[in-house]
């Protein structure tokens, strides 16, 4: 029997999760030995045209990570889609839209600008921006075209099961590769990680106090973190009470409170919303301008409570931006 | 949480705009005071624009900041919530969770370009029949000022930039087919 193929591409990421995937150690070996790797752009010499050439739903699976930003990886997308049995959104990125979802704060020609010609360490004199065609020599080259919205996985094609995490911990990547190649799955849909909050696996959970007050919140680059000490009952904004588990507590093992990565759990719909009610509600003032000065200590509510998850948030994204048809020129 | 309907058949891809469109507001009353102050307008027979959805919880501190921002999405204009005063709540101390919550979300909201107006927390006593009246004509009209919100009709828009390249990609990969094929029957 041929071995079951395996493909893994990349979209919108930063490189960590293809890190992960190497982070399997030997037991990539494993996995190497019990399938074929037909896809995998960092590491082997795969073309798109190879892909096309595969017949439809011939790849077992492919783990996709990154957010989708540009015409090209969408395209990619519907292309593995179809050639795949299963797709599955691989990390925070492919899963909620990640860290490069906080973009949909802006609008596309401001990035650009910012990118192209005002970031400090851009020396553009000629504030040459990318375009999706140009002609040179009577030749015609092409570029994708940069979307307005940065979006999730599940927001461009179907996905079956989601792998969390930025990245995910080579734990539960082998514990979810195991279940494709064995069919041990759940209903489509769920995500393969716990379904229960991060707090659950924290080694500081005995030293969570029943009611969490909040006379002030701290930062942690300001603040002298105690090692053992729940980081709530120490004034941090901890994202764990509203964050799925299955990290096992890696951050706060680490110091360093929970930020957010795995997402909600099932029964939560918008994670920023939910640590927020979770947080404020908390805070130990009754008079609305100590509530005001309390809550200044969380800046950045935005960037703070949806880190990983604006892209997938009830918003989606900052709600009067623009939505350009044309191509930046 | 369906709670108005189907806005995505309503006010899904077309925006109802000038004479047609009318703001939609959803209300938040807690049983004990704003709700009862409701009842009381009602009873009293005052008159008060018939723009608002009432739904009544037990404490306006169970309104949870998801139930907002997934009202705001599904269609509706402007979100209004309405509590006892402070010191009266009777479950102690639910609306100030409330209020707590609130201050930080608007904040929030603001950062995500949602207009001010557009989200109002009141304290309305069960006594307070004519207070809901004004708070509602007020809020209506204010919401009718900005206009639709019409985050559905706003999602469509986005998305009309990925909803082409599918049928496009098929066609083309076709084409490159035909070609193909051509290419080796020559």
């Amino acid at each position: 029997m041929p071995k079951p193929k395996i493909g893994i591409y990349w979209c919108a990421s930063c490189g960590g999760c293809e890190e992960a995937v190497v982070d399997l150690a030997e037991d990539i070996l494993g996995v190497v030995e019990a399938v074929d790797i037909v896809l995998w752009p960092v590491a082997m010499d795969f073309k798109k045209k190879d892909v096309q050439a595969m017949p439809d739903q011939s790849i077992v699976a492919t783990l996709i990570n990154g957010a989708i930003r540009t015409s090209e990886q969408e395209e990619m997308a519907h292309l593995l889609r179809r050639k795949s049995q299963f797709i599955i959104a691989y990390g925070a990125c492919a899963h909620l839209g990640g860290i490069p979802g906080l973009a949909n704060q802006f609008p596309r020609e401001q990035l650009l600008k910012f990118v192209y010609e005002d970031s400090p360490s851009t020396a553009n004199e000629a504030r040459t921006h990318p375009c999706s065609a140009h002609q040179n020599n009577g030749h015609r080259v092409t570029l994708p075209e940069f979307r307005n919205v940065v979006r999730a996985l599940d927001q461009v094609v179907d996905v079956d099961y989601y792998i969390p995490g930025c990245p995910p911990t080579p734990k539960i990547t082998k514990a979810a590769i195991g279940a494709i190649l064995e069919s041990r799955l759940p209903p489509k849909g769920s995500v393969l990680a716990p379904d229960i909050a991060l707090c659950d696996e924290c080694p500081r959970k005995a030293t969570k106090p029943t009611n969490v007050s909040f006379t002030e919140f701290k930062r942690p680059h300001l603040t002298q973190l105690d090692p053992e000490l729940c980081f709530l009952a120490q004034g941090l904004v901890c994202m764990g009470p509203a964050t799925r588990g299955g990290c096992e507590a890696a951050c706060t093992c680490g110091n360093m409170p929970c930020t957010g990565c795995f997402g909600p759990t099932s029964r939560v719909r918008d994670q920023g919303a939910k640590i927020l009610s979770s947080l404020c509600a908390n805070v130990a003032s009754k008079d609305e301008k100590e509530i005001r000065k309390i809550e200044s200590g969380i800046p950045d509510p935005v960037g703070t409570f949806y880190r990983y998850g604006l892209a997938k948030s009830l918003l989606r994204r900052k709600v009067d931006l623009p939505v350009s048809t044309s191509e930046p020129s | 949480m369906n709670m108005i309907g189907s806005p995505s058949k309503e006010a899904g891809a077309k925006p109802l705009l000038g004479a047609a469109w009318q703001p939609r507001l959803v209300a938040f009353f807690c049983n004990w005071c704003t709700y009862t102050a409701a009842d009381l307008a009602g009873v009293s027979r005052l008159k008060y624009a018939s723009n608002v959805r009432v739904i009544r919880l037990m404490c306006s501190g169970r309104v949870d900041p998801q139930f907002i921002l997934d009202a705001l999405a599904r269609g509706a204009d402007g979100v209004l919530i309405g509590g006892c005063h402070l010191g009266d709540c009777h479950y102690v101390e639910g609306n100030y969770k409330t209020l707590r919550r609130f201050t930080l979300l608007k904040r929030m909201l603001a950062d995500l370009g949602v207009e001010d107006q557009r989200v109002r927390m009141e304290w309305i006593s069960a006594s307070e029949g004519e207070r809901v009246k004004t708070v509602i004509n007020e809020m209506v009209e204010q919401v009718r000022a900005l206009g639709p919100l019409n985050l559905p009709g706003r999602f469509a828009d986005w998305d009309r930039e990925v909803a082409a390249l599918e049928v496009d990609m098929r066609e083309s990969e076709r084409g490159a087919k035909r070609e193909e094929a051509e290419v080796a029957h020559a």
